[in-house]
C-alpha cells in the first residue's frame, strides 16, 4: 500500500501538467514571413497605435506578401496537379516543370533511411538481445528476410492496394509495378518516388514487429508465408482505411498521423493472436528466460529512438513547423516514458533495469505514433507518462495473470501503446498558429479506428496462420528443433563462435 | 601421483598460482565453471518477473604432482584461497594411475 503514494504523485505531477500547463501557455505570435496570410502593412494600419512605415518598408512588406501567396499557390497547385490523371487535359494548364521543393524532398530522402534504420538494424537488435543466445540469428534473419520481402511485395502491388483508388476497405492495382510512376511523377511536393519509399520503410517494419511474438518457437517457413498473408490482407486494407481515404477516414476521421493504428495495433493484435495460436514456448514460464544480450537491447532501442523521428517527423511528408513540431513530441514522450518506467520498476521491484528503461522508451515512442502531428509538449508528457504506467503493467502483470506467451512483449509494449497512443491522440491538441495546448473530445473516431484495426487484424491473422500452416505442415518448430535452437534448426548457423 | 582438484571463488585465482609458484609448482590448467554449495545465489529481475539464479560462477583448478609434493600443494592452495566467508570452495584429492609429456614421451614423476 505504501508504495502507491510515490506512483499517485508522479501520476499527479505528470497528468496535472497538461492542465496546468494551458493557462500557463502564452501563444506564440509570430508566424513565419513564408506562412503569414496577414501581410505586415495590414496589420499597421488596422492598429490604431502603428508607427508608421517608410516607403522602403512598405515595398518590402508589399514584396513579401507577393512572394507569400505565390509560395502558397504554388502549393496548392502541386497539390491538385499530383492529384490528376495522366491523361486529363488540365496538366497543359500547369506550366510550370515541377513542383517538387528541394527542401522537403531533401528531408524525406533522409528519413526514409531513418525509418529502414529502425527495421535494420534497431529492431533487430532490440529483438536479438532479448532471443537466447541460441535464437538470435533467427531474430536477426527474420527481420533482414522481412526487410527484402516486403520490399519486393510493396513495390509489385502493396504500394497500389493501399494507396491508389477509390475503395472503402482496398485500394485498386492502378499502380502495379509502379505502372505511371517516375522520375518526375509528384506526390504532394516531393517526388512520388521518395513518398513510395518511405512507405515502403513503414511497410517492413510493421510485419517484422511482429516477429517479436512469436519468437524463438515459429518456423521460418510459416513466418514468411504468414507475414505475406498477413501483409496483404490486414496491413494492406488498415493503411487504406486510415490514410487512403478509406472507411476509417472518410466515415469516422480518424486521426493517425504516423501509425498508430496502421502499424502498431495492426501488429501488436497480429502478434497477441500468433503467440497465442502457437502456443508457449517449452519451460515457460517455469525456466527463467533473460535475455542472452542487454546491450544489443539498448542499442537497439537507441536506434529506434534515433529513428523514429523519421518515422513520426518524416510523416508530415514536408519540412515544415509540423515536422518540427512532431519531433519534439517524439523526444519528450519517449523520454517521459522511459523515466515513468523506469522510476516505476525501482519503485516496484527496488531496481531500475536496463530492459526495463529501454522498454519504457519503446513504449513512448509507440504512444505518440499516431498524436505526433496534432499534440503538443505537454500532451506528449501526459501520452509518454499513460503510455509507460499502462504498458508495464500489461507486459510484468498482465501477461502473466492471462498466461500467454508474448516473447517479446510485442502485444504488451506496441500493442497496448499503441491503444493508449490512438486513444490519447483524440484528446490532447494544441493549436499550430497559438501553441496553446487544449483538451478536446475527439475520441469517437479514435474508438471506432482502435476497434475495427483490432478485430481486422485479429481475424486475418488467425485465417493467415491456419493458411501458413496447410502450407507448411505446422507452423510450429518440432520440440528437437526447439531446444536445439532455430539458428542451428532453421538456418544452420550459430551465432556466436566463442 | 596425486591430482588436486580444487573450485575456488574465481578472484582468487592469481593468489592460489602465486602460492603454488611458492611450493614449487609451475603448471595447471584452469576452467571457468559454475557451481554452487552452501552459498545463495542472488535474483534477477525481467520484465517484471523475478527469478532465482543458483549457479555461481566458479573456477576449477586441476593440478597433478608427485605424491610428496601433494599436502604442501593443497595447503598452499587452500590458504591462498581462503576468505573466511561461505563460497570458498572445496579440493579433491585423487590417485593418478600414469602421466607422460607429449614432447618428449617422458613418463612419472619426470612427466610433471
Amino acid at each position: 500500500m505504501k508504495k502507491l503514494f510515490p506512483i499517485l504523485t508522479i501520476l499527479l505531477a505528470l497528468f496535472a501538467s497538461p492542465l496546468l500547463g494551458q493557462d500557463a501557455e502564452q501563444p506564440t505570435a509570430t508566424p513565419s514571413t513564408e506562412e503569414s496570410t496577414k501581410p505586415a502593412d495590414e496589420e499597421a494600419s488596422t492598429d490604431g497605435e502603428a508607427k508608421e512605415l517608410t516607403d522602403e518598408e512598405r515595398a518590402n512588406a508589399v514584396a513579401d506578401k507577393a512572394k507569400a501567396e505565390a509560395w502558397l499557390e504554388g502549393q496548392s497547385l502541386a497539390s491538385e496537379y499530383s492529384s490528376l490523371d495522366d491523361d486529363d487535359k488540365r496538366i497543359e494548364d500547369y506550366a510550370i516543370d515541377s513542383f517538387v521543393v528541394s527542401g522537403d524532398t531533401a528531408w524525406m530522402i533522409v528519413a526514409t533511411a531513418l525509418v529502414l534504420m529502425m527495421t535494420i538494424p534497431g529492431l533487430s537488435l532490440f529483438y536479438g538481445g532479448l532471443a537466447r543466445r541460441k535464437n538470435v540469428l533467427s531474430v536477426l534473419v527474420q527481420c533482414f528476410a522481412c526487410t527484402a520481402l516486403m520490399t519486393l511485395l510493396w513495390t509489385i502491388y502493396g504500394y497500389s492496394v493501399a494507396s491508389s483508388g477509390d475503395g472503402q476497405f482496398f485500394g485498386d492495382f492502378a499502380k502495379v509495378c509502379l505502372k505511371g510512376v517516375g522520375v518526375d511523377t509528384v506526390s504532394g511536393t516531393i517526388p512520388e518516388s521518395v513518398y513510395f519509399t518511405f512507405q515502403m520503410t513503414f511497410a517492413i517494419i510493421t510485419p517484422a514487429l511482429i516477429v517479436g511474438a512469436f519468437a524463438e518457437r515459429m518456423k521460418f517457413s510459416a513466418v514468411l508465408i504468414f507475414l505475406t498473408l498477413w501483409f496483404t490482407f490486414s496491413y494492406l486494407p488498415v493503411w487504406h482505411m486510415v490514410w487512403g481515404g478509406g472507411y476509417l477516414a472518410d466515415k469516422w476521421e480518424a486521426i493517425d498521423f504516423a501509425g498508430g493504428t496502421v502499424v502498431h495495433i495492426n501488429a501488436g493484435i497480429a502478434g497477441l493472436v500468433a503467440c497465442i495460436v502457437l502456443g508457449k514456448r517449452q519451460g515457460y514460464p517455469k525456466s527463467p528466460m533473460p535475455p542472452h544480450n542487454v546491450p544489443f537491447v539498448l542499442i537497439g532501442a537507441a536506434l529506434l529512438w534515433v529513428g523514429w523521428f523519421g518515422f513520426n517527423a518524416g510523416s508530415e511528408l514536408a519540412a515544415d513547423g509540423v515536422a518540427g513540431m512532431a519531433q519534439l513530441v517524439t523526444q519528450v514522450a519517449t523520454a517521459t516514458a522511459a523515466f515513468v518506467w523506469m522510476m516505476t520498476e525501482w519503485i516496484l521491484k527496488g531496481k531500475p533495469t536496463a530492459v526495463g528503461i529501454a522498454t519504457g522508451a519503446v513504449a513512448g515512442l509507440v504512444a505518440i505514433t499516431p498524436a505526433s502531428g496534432s499534440v503538443g509538449p505537454m500532451g506528449a508528457i501526459a501520452i509518454g507518462a499513460a503510455a509507460a504506467l499502462v504498458c508495464y503493467w500489461t507486459a510484468t502483470s498482465l501477461k502473466h495473470k492471462l498466461g500467454y506467451d508474448d516473447s517479446f512483449d510485442v502485444f504488451g509494449v506496441h500493442g497496448v501503446g499503441g491503444i493508449v497512443g490512438a486513444l490519447l491522440t483524440g484528446l490532447f491538441f494544441i493549436n499550430a498558429e497559438t501553441g496553446v495546448e487544449f483538451v478536446e473530445n475527439k475520441l469517437k473516431g479514435q474508438i471506432v479506428s482502435v476497434i475495427v484495426t483490432i478485430i481486422w487484424s485479429g481475424v486475418v491473422s488467425y485465417i493467415a496462420l491456419k493458411i501458413a500452416d496447410v502450407f507448411c505442415g505446422g507452423i510450429r518448430s518440432t520440440e528437437d528443433e526447439e531446444i536445439q535452437g532455430l539458428d542451428v534448426a532453421d538456418h544452420g548457423e550459430e551465432g556466436y563462435q566463442l | 601421483m596425486k591430482k588436486i582438484e580444487a573450485v575456488i571463488k574465481p578472484f582468487k585465482l592469481e593468489e592460489v598460482k602465486d602460492a603454488l609458484a611458492e611450493v614449487g609448482i609451475e603448471g595447471m590448467t584452469v576452467t571457468e565453471v559454475k557451481g554452487f554449495g552452501r552459498q545463495k545465489g542472488h535474483t534477477e529481475i525481467y520484465r517484471g518477473s523475478e527469478y532465482t539464479v543458483d549457479f555461481l560462477p566458479k573456477i576449477k583448478l586441476e593440478v597433478v604432482v608427485a605424491d610428496e609434493a601433494a599436502e604442501g600443494a593443497v595447503k598452499a592452495i587452500t590458504s591462498a584461497a581462503n576468505t573466511g566467508k561461505i563460497g570458498d570452495g572445496k579440493v579433491f584429492l585423487s590417485s593418478i594411475d600414469e602421466a607422460i609429456r607429449i614432447r618428449t614421451d617422458e613418463t612419472g614423476n619426470e612427466a610433471l
